[in-house]
């Protein structure tokens, strides 16, 4: 059995990040994005101080800067578009050892890449603080349909179990001398695939009578008191309130200008 | 005494005209441990999806503990008859233990200590205790076996109902879990073809052939008796033999 996916992004801790209830830290970091993403691209400065903002938040849960940058490599995709942007955006252009730039173009890659890197590091350190199974439970109290809590369950769950049976599918194909190498053996793959599913489909009809069985009328029972107190919702606001009083702040400044 | 569980000439035909159950007939006795043995397609799963009313009999009663099984009375009937699946990873679809656990007593409405209370002395029953707060798919497979057990155990059942519960465990665990059913103050019908295993832990036995109970009594006797296994594609492990009973039929 594997050591458990979904464990990956989750550090353990008891660190006053940690014990946040969930529903707090995910609103935090939901208005925390909104605030970064509504400052103009050009207060360069204003980043700066969401970036040591966020510097706290992980010095405060003790979660260590290499543990939040081999997690970052999700951002990869953005950053390689980002980078392109200087080199095929049009308007004026500015000379960069030997090749011509585009202005706007460089104004737009920064944009990307300054808030996709505050929003992927905010997430990374909510979901190093936080329970794969108390974000979902969270996010139930924020309001998220039930039926999507219980599926995101259920695929917490299942995955190792399903990860599992496909691996010992693929060994079986490779025990008969089958080895992916080119399109011709899509098929079989694809195959492999279907079966998967409907291995997949008949348990979850299994799982359902073991449900039924236990008193399941359609909806999960709470079992976990996760109710936070006024404190707790003023302590995760400290994030989104700082980078809001530097957004207000600024546009004051420059209003004033 | 009412019986914890009597049914009386159960039939059941799939959806698709399968017959699968021909009026079967049995009662159990509070505090028993029978063995329901039959081979593979003999219709024991059917069966025991009557018991907790997953499937609505075409034909006869199913009555746990003097309540018939029924629409009405489902709720009640699902807390009675505690079902073990064969798949932990079929029952043990929580994210914790202990939520797994308390996710029964949870659907009967209980919350706060006393719901904290019977999840922790379930898990004890089965020595499971330390893994309260473990991830399901982190244990062992006779370890998942256990909490599957404390899962229902958790509901205070009347009669525990228990799928091939030594399959794929390895001998140290089957014995742990022998000497756990041994230990419970329950009503206990095991379902299986390890024919040792309902010789170790149950006194009667019941033979499930083609639909209908082929054979009821002491389950020595009935492993003694080699022409009546042979009928019925039932077969003891190599080298395993039982002496026949002095004063057979």
């Amino acid at each position: 059995m594997g050591a458990g996916h979904s464990h990956q992004l989750y550090r353990p801790g008891d660190t006053l990040v940690h014990r946040l209830p969930p529903q707090c830290k995910l609103a935090a970091v939901a208005a925390f994005a909104l605030v970064v993403v509504a400052t103009p691209r050009e207060w360069l400065w204003a980043f700066g101080i969401y970036a040591v903002l966020l510097g706290v938040v992980a010095s405060a849960a003790r979660v260590p800067p290499g543990f939040v940058l081999r997690r970052m490599m999700i951002e990869l995709p953005f950053v390689v578009f980002a980078v392109a942007l200087p080199f095929i955006g049009f308007g004026e252009r500015v000379p960069f050892l030997g090749v011509t730039l585009s202005v706007e173009g460089l104004w737009a890659a920064w944009n990307i890449l300054a808030k996709a890197t505050l929003g992927v590091v905010a997430s990374v350190l909510l979901a190093a603080t936080t329970e794969p199974r108390l974000m979902l439970l969270g996010a139930q109290r924020l309001r998220l349909p039930p039926l999507l809590v219980q599926i995101a369950m259920f695929m917490l769950r299942y995955m190792d179990v399903i990860v599992d049976e496909m691996r010992r599918m693929r060994v079986a194909r490779e025990s008969r001398g089958f080895t992916a190498r080119d399109v011709r053996h899509i098929p079989a793959v694809a195959k492999s695939a279907g079966a998967l599913f409907i291995r997949s489909y008949e348990r979850g009809e299994r799982v359902h009578l073991a449900m039924l069985s236990r008193g399941y009328t359609g909806s999960m029972p709470v079992i976990q008191d996760l109710s936070a107190s006024s404190r707790q919702w003023l302590t995760a606001g400290m994030l989104p309130g700082a980078a809001l009083v530097v957004l207000l702040g600024t546009t004051l400044v420059n209003g004033g200008l | 005494m009412t019986a914890s569980l009597e049914v009386r000439r159960l039939a059941y035909a799939y959806p698709d005209g399968t017959q699968a159950l021909f009026g079967v007939d049995f009662e159990i006795a509070r505090g028993e441990r029978v063995a329901l043995l039959g081979p593979n397609g003999a219709g024991k799963t059917t069966l025991v999806m009557h018991l907790n009313g997953i499937l609505t009999p075409g034909h006869g009663t199913v009555t746990v503990a003097g309540l018939p099984v029924g629409k009405e009375s489902l709720k009640e009937i699902r807390r009675r008859v505690g079902l073990v699946f064969q798949d932990p990873d079929d029952q043990l679809f929580m994210p914790t233990v202990r939520e797994d656990v308390a996710f029964g007593p949870a659907n009967l409405g209980l919350r706060g200590p006393e719901l904290r209370r019977r999840v922790e002395e379930a898990l004890d029953r089965v020595g499971m205790l330390e893994a309260i707060d473990r991830p399901p798919h982190h244990l062992s497979f006779g370890q998942r076996r256990r909490v599957a057990v404390a899962t229902v155990l958790a509901m205070e059942p009347e009669i525990l109902v228990l799928d091939e519960p030594s399959s794929n465990l390895d001998p140290a665990s089957r014995r742990e879990l022998a000497e756990i059913l041994r230990g419970l103050d329950v009503t206990v019908l095991m379902v299986t073809h390890d024919l040792p295993y309902a010789l170790e832990l149950c006194e009667r036995a019941l033979v499930l052939s083609g639909g209908v109970i082929a054979a009821d009594g002491p389950t020595a006797k009935i492993l003694a008796d080699s022409d009546l296994l042979a009928a019925h594609r039932l077969e003891l492990p190599y080298g395993f033999a039982l002496p026949r009973a002095e004063h057979s039929p």
